[in-house]
């Protein structure tokens, strides 16, 4: 039987099965009898042997079916949805507690047979993600990291990351599968609580937790909530990988500090630089314009009310008592009547009704956005640019679900950075050219503070950037692509209910509502951006002038002097000349433009613009480098920190109660430090620890040596 | 040659006072501004009782902080630098000589003061007529690029040099004629014959044609360089004798003869040191080929560039007069131009034996 059904399965009802079978039809008749089974129609199953087929899927069926779906596919991305599973239950949990997250992960290569391959060429990672939060009690820590689809969010319309109750299990199943480790936990809930360790599994058969250790430990932290699982997965560094997501992740959760010991060894630390939490969103009840048909008909099934009219009062926003019974009474259904028994066409009637009446958008305190002065914390935390601005639109609504669409723009290189390679350039040849680099913007997508990284192209947010004609601000772009330039592109959805294009949550469905909201936001920064280019532009020409002038004025001095036999007070005749040169040139207004002397000129809101005198803006004084206490953390990093000295940090001082900024090239110096200490770290393992971004805006991160 | 002394020259006063110029003008916190008259048929006159081209009062300013000027007007510093120096060293030099003198990268920059000589030159010219002196006076001397032959002779460094018994090679002109630099020793020539050409001049010197009809043969191979130019005007004012221009037939032949008659647009402020209003055209004119029976097949097709640069000159006040106007029509209508050397299809020596002896016999010239 087993075998018969096999075949069929597998190559379908024309083949011929074998005639020794004793349990198939076919094979009592003889050999002339052949063609009339070839041209009978194909057997049916009898619904006994269907039943007989039916049984529960297990979980790990269900999961090794869907692994796409959930961020398996392959090895590298498995990696990256391990931490991030992990980091973004960190961040869900700090916030909701309200605690400043700090959040460790740390990636390290698993021994094959006692040898250590290097991290590139490695298979087996542990993942080890460590936070600050408010801990998990004891008796629930089995489930949640072994039992799919449990979880504390998805019965609630609240802004979070989570929201299916599937991520930390799924990972830890993927763990299971692939190496047959169970997921080890520490959790403490407060410094009075004992910290307790456990090693789970998930029985695949019946999706329950199997608890193979459980005790209580001794742990250095007061409180928080540890993970680590050994996993098979490939390291990679690059697009989409983890550097990449958490470095994104950095820059829209500058509340976070986090901490990234990398499987090569070296420690990257991005730093809190906004010290406030954002606010705790509000949890709403469904708008009736987001809800589809299944879901209304489940809705009905599943409710408290026992009358229509209380249903639909109270099991969504924004219908009253009043419009629910108006609602009723338009439908034709009595309000009185019990929701269970609402059926058939009755049912469609009153979504219908309810589909056509006219409902107040829904409230959108329920959503919370990161906010135009924490976006620029973390651009500039993270980027390397001249001009930064962000912009938050007011909430919007689509299909019933409010959301809120922000966007970023970091742009250029630091004054430190183009003004060195001006200098030693040596004199171009004939036909010699300027590199010609055309590089284009990146953009980093954002749905509820998670860094999307895969399926740009999908995206609504990236349709947005395509969509906008980048030319009318002073940025090149040619036909259908993106803008050229050193640009990165922040665009972040913040929305109780983020629609994706698939399950995998990779894209941002394109609902004109949403795309209208994105290109409002870029168009914004857009602008702010085509001000402060032209604005540059024009100052820069002057400059220019000046500097030719200037080239010039020696040049004739020396000549005026030469015809004088020599006699010329030139140094006076110089100074004069320069005056007029200045004068005629713009003078003061042009230095201020091109921040020569270290004021902020442009009153561009929520912008930060970064000059060789220093950054101008809305520059939030961030981590306070020297050394403060919420460093503790790490031995090295505050030694590395504290050898500074006493100039910079005073420096840093002076600054930040003026304008509140932080030197670039004080933080220059600092990243160089860092990355100087690391090279001797790294050179031994040939590799550089550069972290330069592809398109040249370079990333920013503080390194640490292990 | 003239003793030197140690005073400043006229013109050293000149260049330094542009320093002056830019001192004071610091000093009242100006823009430094050179007041440089326009070298240009816009601002050339002729001066029909002179016969000459005169230069106009029209100036350009070159201001020093100015986007487009600046440039220049540093440059022009660095030339009249060199130049002062070169008058207190009391040498001489050349144009190129000037252009590698004032070269140099600019301090802090990968920028060089000039890039080529044809950024040098012209700012030479623009000292020459800003300050009112003579490029011989600047002590800038042009290549040797005439010569000379004839019973004439002259005093150069102290060495005698009598242009009769030179062979057919003659003395090169050298570009400083002034008489500091070249003295006229003595001269019985009856008349000058400056010819366009060095091959046709190597002709007429080759068959001694100025012992027959004694005269000076003078050549300054294609446009006449300033030497020569003075040295015919030195020889025509000096020694009264009366100058007969001979050219190709075209546009630019014309243009030859009536820069030595009348000066150049370019430099017209010289025309009082240079041009010799008497100079008489000899030929080749576009009638001779009817009269002297050249073949229609030796004249060359007149291009597009000939027609246009002949009707530019028709427009000229100087070839305004009607035999003139007559003269270059008859050009246009015939369409062909004709070279001194086509004069050979006759016979090697018919420019010497028949074609100029007929032309002085018939006093067959334009004035
Ligand atoms: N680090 C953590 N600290 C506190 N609670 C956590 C932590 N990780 C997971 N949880 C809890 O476990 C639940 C399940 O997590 P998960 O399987 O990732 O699903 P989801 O995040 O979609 O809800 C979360 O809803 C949360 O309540
Ligand atoms: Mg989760």
């Amino acid at each position: 039987m087993t075998t018969m059904r096999e075949s069929r399965s597998v190559t379908g009802p024309m083949v011929v099965v074998s005639p020794s079978d004793p349990a198939d039809p076919a094979s009592h008749s003889h050999a002339g009898a052949q063609k009339k089974t070839a041209s009978k129609p194909a057997e049916r199953v009898t619904a006994i042997e269907m039943g007989a087929r039916q049984r529960e899927i297990s979980v790990s069926e269900f999961f090794t079916k869907n692994r796409h779906l959930l961020g398996f596919d392959n090895p590298r991305k498995a990696l990256l949805t391990c931490v991030k599973e992990a980091v973004d239950n960190a961040l869900d949990a700090c916030e909701e507690a309200g605690i400043l997250p700090d959040v460790t992960v740390r990636l390290e290569v698993v021994p094959i047979d006692g040898v250590t391959p290097p991290a590139s060429q490695a298979t087996r990672f542990r993942v080890t993600v460590t936070d600050n939060g408010p801990g998990i009690v004891r008796q629930q820590i089995p489930r949640i990291f072994a039992k799919l689809l449990y979880g504390s969010k998805f019965h609630r319309l609240r802004m979070s990351r989570g929201q299916q109750g599937i991520g930390i299990s799924a990972a830890g199943m993927y763990a299971q599968l692939t190496t047959g480790k169970p997921v080890r936990i520490i959790s403490r809930i407060g410094p009075r609580a004992a910290a307790h360790f456990f090693e789970v599994q998930i029985d695949t058969k019946k999706n329950e937790p199997l608890v193979h250790e459980s005790k209580q430990i001794e742990w250095d932290q007061p409180r928080g909530t540890q993970v680590t699982m050994e996993i098979e997965g490939r390291y990679q560094k690059g697009r989409a990988s983890v550097d990449e997501w958490l470095e994104q992740t950095s820059i829209a959760n500058p509340h976070a500090k986090l901490i990234y010991y990398t499987p090569e060894g070296e420690i990257k630390e991005y730093t809190r630089a906004y010290h406030e939490l954002p606010p705790s969103p509000r949890e709403i009840k469904p708008h009736p314009y987001g809800i589809e048909f299944g879901m209304f008909l489940k809705m009905v099934q599943e409710t408290k009310s026992h009358t229509v009219v209380g249903f639909l009062a109270s099991d969504f926003c924004r219908i009253s008592p009043q419009l629910a019974d108006q609602i009723c009474r338009q439908a034709k259904i009595s309000p009185e009547m019990k929701p269970r028994d609402l059926k058939g066409s009755a049912a469609e009637t009153l979504y219908r009704t309810i589909q056509s009446t006219k409902i107040m958008a829904p409230p959108t305190n329920c959503l919370s956005p990161i906010g135009e002065k924490a976006i620029l914390a973390g651009l500039y935390k993270q980027i390397k640019g001249e001009f930064y601005t962000a912009v938050t639109r007011p909430p919007a609504v689509y299909r019933g679900n409010p959301f809120v669409i922000e966007a970023g723009l970091a742009y250029g290189q630091r004054p430190d950075e183009h003004n060195k390679p001006e200098q030693p350039a040596a004199p171009r040849a004939e036909g010699e050219h300027e590199e010609d680099d055309v590089e284009l913007a990146r953009v980093i997508r954002y749905a509820n503070r998670v860094p999307l990284l895969y399926q740009q192209s999908a995206c609504a947010t990236f349709k947005a950037v395509l969509g906008l004609s980048w030319k009318n601000y002073g940025v090149a772009q040619a036909r259908g692509a993106l803008p050229a330039g050193p640009m990165v592109i922040f665009v972040h959805m913040a929305s109780v209910w983020v629609p994706f294009t698939s399950e995998s949550k990779e894209a941002i469905a394109d609902y004109d509502e949403i795309h209208k909201e994105i290109t409002l936001a870029l168009r914004e920064c857009g602008r702010r951006l085509g001000i402060y280019l032209r604005r540059r532009e024009r100052a820069a020409s002057e400059y220019r002038r000046r500097n030719i002038f200037e080239l010039y004025i020696e040049e004739v001095v020396e000549a005026c002097n030469r015809l004088k036999g020599g006699t010329l007070p030139k140094e006076k005749l110089k100074k004069q000349l320069q005056t007029i040169a200045v004068s005629r040139t713009g003078g003061i207004k042009t230095d201020e433009v091109l921040g020569k002397t270290g004021e902020g000129p442009e009153g561009l809101p929520h912008s930060i613009i970064v000059t060789e005198g220093g950054a101008e803006g809305d520059v939030v004084v961030g981590t306070k480098l020297d050394g403060g206490g919420e460093e503790a953390g790490i031995g090295q990093s505050r030694d590395g920190h504290t050898d500074h000295g006493g100039g910079l940090a005073s420096g840093s001082k002076s600054d930040g109660g003026k304008s509140g900024g932080i030197r670039p090239s004080w933080r220059q110096n600092q990243r160089e430090r860092f990355t100087g200490e690391d090279e001797k770290n790294k050179t031994r393992k040939g590799e550089r620890p550069s972290s330069r971004a592809s398109n040249g805006a370079v990333r920013r991160s503080r390194k640490v040596t292990a | 040659m003239m003793t030197k002394t140690k005073k400043p020259t006229t013109v050293e006063k000149k260049l330094v006072g542009l320093a002056d110029l830019v001192i004071q003008a610091a000093e009242r916190s100006k823009d430094p501004t050179l007041q440089i008259p326009i070298r240009a048929l816009s601002n050339v006159s002729f001066n029909e009782r002179k016969g000459m081209i005169e230069m106009g009062d029209k100036k350009q300013a070159r201001s020093f902080f100015n986007i487009g000027m600046a440039k220049k007007f540093m440059q022009t510093m660095l030339v009249a630098d060199a130049l002062a120096e070169l008058q207190r060293a009391d040498l001489t030099t050349s144009l190129r000589e000037i252009y590698y003198r004032t070269k140099h990268t600019i301090r802090d920059s990968h920028e060089n003061t000039f890039d080529t000589q044809d950024e040098s030159d012209p700012i030479i010219e623009d000292l020459e007529v800003t300050l009112s002196a003579l490029r011989e006076e600047l002590h800038v001397r042009a290549e040797n690029a005439g010569s000379i032959v004839g019973p004439v002779v002259f005093g150069d460094d102290g060495d005698r040099v009598d242009c009769s018994k030179l062979g057919k090679g003659g003395y090169s002109v050298p570009s400083i004629v002034e008489p500091e630099y070249l003295e006229i020793r003595r001269c019985t020539a009856d008349f000058v014959l400056l010819v366009e050409k060095g091959t046709q001049w190597n002709r007429l010197s080759e068959d001694k044609f100025w012992r027959r009809y004694n005269c000076i043969l003078l050549t300054g191979n294609g446009q006449p360089p300033r030497g020569v130019r003075r040295l015919a005007r030195r020889l025509h004012e000096e020694q009264g004798l009366p100058i007969y221009v001979l050219v190709d037939n075209d546009p630019w032949g014309y243009y030859i003869y009536s820069v030595v008659k009348q000066g150049s647009i370019n430099l017209a402020f010289e025309s009082q040191r240079m041009a010799i209003p008497k100079a008489k055209f000899m030929g080749l004119s576009s009638a001779d080929p009817e009269r002297y029976g050249l073949p229609r097949n030796v004249g060359i097709k007149l291009n597009d560039k000939d027609v246009a640069r002949a009707k530019e000159l028709m427009n000229y006040q100087w070839f305004k007069k009607p035999a003139w106007q007559a003269e270059i029509k008859r050009m246009l209508t015939s369409g062909l131009k004709y070279e001194l050397d086509a004069l050979a299809n006759k016979d090697f020596q018919y420019l010497t034996k028949q074609y100029l002896p007929r032309k002085l016999r018939e006093q067959d010239w334009l004035d």
